[in-house]
């Protein structure tokens, strides 16, 4: 039997008890289960259509949960609206970037740099990502997809998060990009953030995540130690179609 | 898949950003304003007119394009907040006293409270959802206009406004009036270009070009949507009190949908977003609806019309993406 929780009986930073949500079409979450520690990466995989995004537009407040309870540190997210979510740190970074197309890089960092102070600032974004230095002047709708990417990250570092929720950060990505979204996650795990990426790059997922979770049919079935899931091929065949 | 956010605007045109003057931009700015100040001492009593309902209509387009173009607002019933303003100066201005700035600022604070009592329900809805319910707004205060007979004078309009004082002194001469207007004109520009370029301004584009992103990153854009609603009301409001000042008559097609449909019309015209390319559309409008229109039959309507067509097809972003194509920013 699978793994569903991570070790600790405490109270986790992050702690997502029967997650029920979905759109008008129909239910996609049917009863989430999730707990994720602070400083802890979690990979999140699963087939095309089983939920994942969906779990993330959930706990950014931009779908809007029918049951079940987010606790981040304690305090209840569910149901808030996605501003107050957001400024009590949780950050999200995506799927497809979406930047504002007629915002300049510069526009971009002073408008994330005002939602929530802290020990990111433009200044430290910068000398983490300094391509989006030489960019600065640059509209959005101008820059490389990995621009846009690096963008969409310090968008989300300079909301000084406690918790960020990545959607397929590598997709459609150079490996030098790739490699570089792998050292930011790092960099948050390092300062204690808690970090839930979803993700088709199994070497992404591997390279950064401590544990990895797999999602079917709207609900979490399997959730082990990153070299646990990557000794267990045939798990992993079952579970994703590949091996 | 890579999703930019393209802000899109009534006709299909992309809006573009208000810049700051740079280099001769500054020294073409400087050069209009000269041009419009110097333009009573040149041309005849009814040209300076026809430009001073321009510099009006100009202001009423640039409150607009705050909405349509800065925050992706397409409003089509702002000449509610335009016509309250009108009718507040006018009846100040019968009522109490012309002397300036008292029917100016009554005009802005009736516009601005207008756009406050309307504002916190429209700003909530989006799409055809936000056109509809200015749309029904801008035809109850029509209604409500037509039936206040004590206030607005109904049908019959807002008549016997008397002429702007300053220091005492009435503005009789259509020079006065047209500099007192473009005054006032270049102030409500200023506001509004200042609000546009500031931080507040920058989260209202990132608004416009992507609302959910804006409050997954913390900003409550609903509270910046009705403000800046409030603010753009008071904006049409202050161009209608310059209304009641030039006309002196404030009529019900004033506060009507025409007028709303006209404004929207300048700021696609001229480029959504740029704030001067709505002063360009303001300008077409009237001219061909005032001055062209008599003499085509009274179908200027129809030339608009035809106009706003070919700037669909030909200039999709305006006037003013004109200047962005040609200086590849576009």
């Amino acid at each position: 039997m699978s793994e569903l929780a991570s070790e600790s009986s405490a109270q986790n930073f992050l702690e997502v008890r029967g997650l029920v949500s979905g759109y008008d079409r129909g239910v996609v979450l049917h009863g989430v289960d999730l707990s994720l520690d602070a400083g802890a990466v979690l990979g999140l995989l699963g087939r095309n259509g089983v939920g994942k995004s969906t779990l993330i537009m959930t706990l950014a407040g931009l779908v809007p949960p029918s049951a079940g309870s987010v606790l981040l540190d304690g305090a209840e997210l569910a149901g808030q609206r996605p501003d107050r979510i957001a400024r009590a740190g949780v950050a999200l970074v995506p799927q497809g970037r979406r930047v504002w197309a007629t915002l300049t890089v510069a526009e971009h960092l002073a408008l994330s740099a005002r939602s929530r102070r802290g020990t990111w600032t433009v200044g430290t974004v910068l000398d983490l990502l300094p391509r989006l230095g030489e960019r600065r002047k640059h509209l959005a709708g101008q820059l490389s997809g990995g621009e846009q990417q690096m963008l969409a990250v310090a968008r989300a570092l300079l909301t000084n998060p406690r918790l960020v929720l990545l959607d397929e950060p590598s997709e459609g990505l150079a490996p030098a990009v790739v490699d570089q979204i792998a050292s930011v996650v790092g960099t948050l795990r390092d300062e204690g953030v808690a970090v839930l990426i979803v993700e088709q790059d199994l070497h992404l997922a591997f390279a950064v995540a401590g544990e990895i979770a797999v999602m079917e049919k709207g609900v979490l079935v399997h959730r082990v130690p990153t070299p646990e899931f990557r000794r267990d091929p045939d798990t992993a065949y079952r579970l994703l179609g590949v091996a | 898949m890579t999703a930019v956010e393209a802000p899109a605007v009534p006709g299909g045109a992309a809006a573009v950003t208000p810049r700051a003057p740079r280099g001769w931009t500054g020294l073409v700015t400087v050069v209009v304003v000269v041009v419009l100040a110097a333009v009573p001492l040149f041309l005849a009593p009814f040209a300076t007119t026809t430009l001073t309902r321009i510099l009006v209509f100009a202001l009423f387009a640039v409150s607009l394009d705050l909405l349509v173009g800065v925050t992706g607002l397409p409003s089509l019933g702002h000449a509610a907040y335009f016509g309250a303003g009108a009718y507040a100066a006018g009846w100040v201005s019968i009522n109490v006293t012309a002397e300036a700035p008292v029917p100016l600022l009554a005009g802005a604070a009736v516009g601005a409270v207008a756009a406050a009592l309307t504002g916190w329900i429209t700003v909530r809805s989006a799409g055809v959802f936000f056109l509809m319910l200015t749309l029904a707004i801008g035809e109850t205060m029509h209604q409500l206009a037509n039936t206040w007979d004590s206030v607005t004078g109904g049908a019959n309009g807002l008549i016997g406004i008397p002429s702007v004082r300053i220091a005492g002194a009435p503005l009789t001469n259509a020079g006065f009036v047209h500099w007192y207007v473009l005054a006032v004109f270049l102030l409500g520009f200023a506001l509004v270009w200042l609000v546009a370029r500031s931080p507040f301004g920058t989260a209202l584009r990132g608004i416009r070009d992507n609302e959910p992103r804006m409050r997954a990153i913390g900003y409550p854009t609903a509270l910046y949507k009705y403000a800046v609603f409030v603010f753009a009301g008071g904006v049409a409001g202050l161009a209608g009190s310059l209304l009641a000042a030039q006309a002196r008559f404030v009529a019900l097609p004033d506060i009507g949908f025409l007028t709303a449909a006209f404004a929207l019309l300048a700021v696609v015209i001229g480029g959504a977003g740029s704030l001067w390319g709505a002063c360009l559309g303001a300008a077409l409008v009237i001219l061909v609806r005032d001055a062209l229109g008599p003499s085509l039959g009274g179908h200027g309507t129809l030339l608009l019309g035809a106009v706003f067509v070919l700037v669909v097809y030909l200039l999709p972003r305006g006037a003013a993406g004109v200047r962005l194509r040609r200086r590849g920013t576009s």
